[in-house]
């Protein structure tokens, strides 16, 4: 259909692979997401964490830096899985204020618009639709969390030495997988809010609400009960959990809390943690209900029967 | 991983007498819970442009959201150039393009970029997709404000980039639900054009959906009136068009009487409609030629000779009136 001979013509060329694209969404979307300075701008401060984190293994290695700032080694944080454990958490806190900015209008601009029969009378499924809309998510916070955390701990590894890659390869596990399961859990979220709710304002204020109101429920209900399992509703609580998991660094029990009775015996109480396979079900349940809503929601057309 | 040959090869070959139909229905139903909205729909459409007609609610939208694959039939099954509309959904959809009859756009990109992200979606490498996508805007007229965000576009300047989503991957069937809906006479008029030129291209077939039978009239060469789920009439327009041209409306001037008593004595009926017009049915052996001589000879004027034929509306409406006659 050349322009100077404006006549219809079929499209007689190679065509494109179909497994990888859904990763055309993405594509496409970030061409808006970054046309938003601000939002550009917020994104550079995300990476600001992972400098310092990158000067501190630096440090750690290099004398005559340490010797001329006058630094004692000691009152370095040590490079173990603590470290790499808070800086992820640090990072998924950016994450969760990226999803919020990015995520929100994803599915609900093209709901308002009608724009899904546009997208599924072609070859394109619905699930490749939903995987699009959750890559752009995705991708972008992989980038700030987990990716960068690898490339650290691939230059930790190269600057101890093999040894110490060696006996720290389970780290590899809380990084990736600690970092998926966090971007996973915010595409996910994101796209459920943003199918259900048409108005991006209001869909940010759910999301907002859906991490803050069980979190605050969650720490009344540890104070009430003088307990831990109010963090088994507070997706927060349950994502640094499952990464403390994942870094071999959980202990059930956080607390011991002493207190003294009208009769003046002092009680203790153990304030341990809900199992780690507690908070694996729950983020489990909330992804399932997710996908469910997700399936109901995301069709070319509402039927109404 | 690219396509395989076959599809490729089938988006490009043209369709051919010995090809299956265009669509082809199995007694195709569907149902929306209890609430029966196709009731076993039988037959093969063969047409270059086939219209769907139908009073509201009679299931021509789901009809078409049924192949392009939105609903699932209860029973029965439907193909598409041969293809089964079920078990073959992806293949299908690599060969039809759709403009959706409400509003369909994503917001906040300007029309090429809309374009262009379609024709990616429907699998052309991402400079092809642009080039297509440039080349379809400029085809529907939207060459100048391709850079506009759709946001900004008016009604009419929205249907048309609907019309260039659905044709940029250059698709072998398109589905046009309701094109000219709220366009003004002059963005009717081009919207009508464009799908002619199309259908005239003889690249694409085309199922029109609308309940403006001149539209329909003036594109397609088969028609289907759906009633309440059922196939109430189907018709091949061209065919009909052919066979009614033994039906003439004439206007003379001078002594009518004479000429109607040589009219009969070729054996051919008549009825004087008013004091100069006449409908004449032909005899076999009667040419138009012969009339003009009667006329000559009895000394009358034909002033106008008009082929009568039944229009869409007698026959959409004389299908409303009757019962369902499959094809």
């Amino acid at each position: 259909m050349a322009v100077y001979e404006q006549t219809y013509k079929r499209y007689a060329g190679p065509l494109t692979s179909e497994w990888n694209r859904f990763l055309i969404i993405p594509r496409h979307a970030y061409r808006a997401v970054f046309g938003s300075k601000l939002f550009t701008a917020f994104f550079v401060i995300c990476f600001l964490p992972l400098l310092v984190e990158a000067i501190l293994i630096y440090l750690h290695h290099n004398f005559s830096a340490i010797a001329a700032m006058k630094i004692n080694v000691r009152e370095l944080v040590p490079i173990d899985a603590y470290f790499f454990q808070t800086f992820i958490n640090i990072q998924g806190g950016f994450a969760f204020f990226v999803a919020l900015l990015v995520g929100p209008p994803l599915v609900s601009r093209d709901l308002r618009n009608n724009a899904l029969p546009l997208y599924l009378c072609r070859p394109f499924s619905r699930t490749e639709y939903v995987l699009g809309k959750m890559s752009v998510v995705l991708i972008l916070i992989s980038v700030i969390t987990w990716v960068p955390q690898l490339v650290l701990f691939l230059f930790q590894s190269y600057l101890e030495g093999f040894t110490w890659f060696k006996s720290n390869l389970l780290m590899i596990n809380g990084i990736v997988l600690g970092g998926l399961v966090w971007a996973l859990l915010l595409a996910l979220l994101t796209q459920t809010i943003s199918a259900l709710v048409k108005w991006r304002v209001v869909a940010s204020g759910v999301l907002l609400g859906i991490f803050f109101i069980p979190t605050v429920f969650g720490a009344f209900v540890n104070e009430v009960f003088r307990t831990r399992w109010g963090n088994i509703i507070s997706l927060g609580a349950l994502i640094k959990n499952v990464t403390a998991g994942l870094f071999g660094t959980f202990d059930r029990l956080w607390d011991v809390m002493r207190f003294r009775d009208f009769d003046g015996t002092i009680t203790e109480i153990q304030l341990v943690e809900p199992p780690l396979w507690a908070s694996w079900m729950v983020l489990f349940v909330i992804c399932a209900v997710c996908l469910a809503l997700l399936s109901w929601k995301v069709k070319a057309y509402e039927v109404v029967r | 991983m690219a396509l395989p040959a076959t599809v490729q090869e089938e988006l490009i070959r043209p369709q051919t007498v010995d090809d299956p139909p265009v669509i082809d229905l199995h007694g195709l139903s569907v149902a929306f819970g209890r609430r029966q909205i196709l009731k076993g729909l039988r037959g093969d459409l063969r047409g270059k442009a086939i219209g769907l007609l139908g009073p509201n609610g009679a299931g021509k939208t789901t009809l078409i959201h049924t192949l392009l694959g939105f609903h699932q039939p209860t029973a029965g099954t439907a193909q598409i150039f041969g293809h089964d509309i079920t078990d073959e959904a992806k293949k299908i959809k690599t060969l039809i393009g759709y403009m959706p009859e409400r509003d369909a756009f994503i917001a906040k990109m300007t029309a090429v970029h809309f374009v262009r992200l379609m024709a990616e979606l429907s699998g052309l490498p991402s400079e092809a997709a642009l080039e297509r996508a440039h080349e379809a805007l400029f085809y529907v007229g939207l060459g100048e404000a391709r850079y506009r965000k759709l946001d900004t576009y008016s009604l009419g300047m929205k249907q048309l980039a609907k019309l260039a989503q659905a044709i940029v991957h250059g698709p072998k069937l398109i589905f046009l639900d309701e094109p000219t809906n709220g366009l003004d006479p002059p963005a009717r008029l081009r919207m009508i054009k464009l799908i002619r030129e199309i259908r005239d291209s003889g690249q694409a077939n085309i199922v029109l959906s609308s309940h403006l039978l001149v539209d329909v009239e003036e594109c397609c060469d088969e028609i289907l009136i759906l009633r309440d789920g059922q196939i109430a009439v189907y018709c091949n327009l061209e065919e009909e068009r052919k066979s009614n041209r033994k039906f003439l409306m004439l206007e003379t001037r001078g002594d009518q009487n004479k000429f109607v008593e040589a009219l009969s004595s070729l054996g051919c009926e008549y009825a004087i409609s008013s004091d100069s017009r006449l409908k004449v049915v032909l005899q076999n052996g009667v040419e138009v030629r012969d009339l003009y001589r009667l006329a000559g000879e009895t000394q009358v004027q034909l002033r106008r000779l008009s082929y009568k034929r039944d229009s869409l509306e007698d026959i959409f409406l004389k299908a409303m009136e009757n019962g369902y006659g499959g094809l």
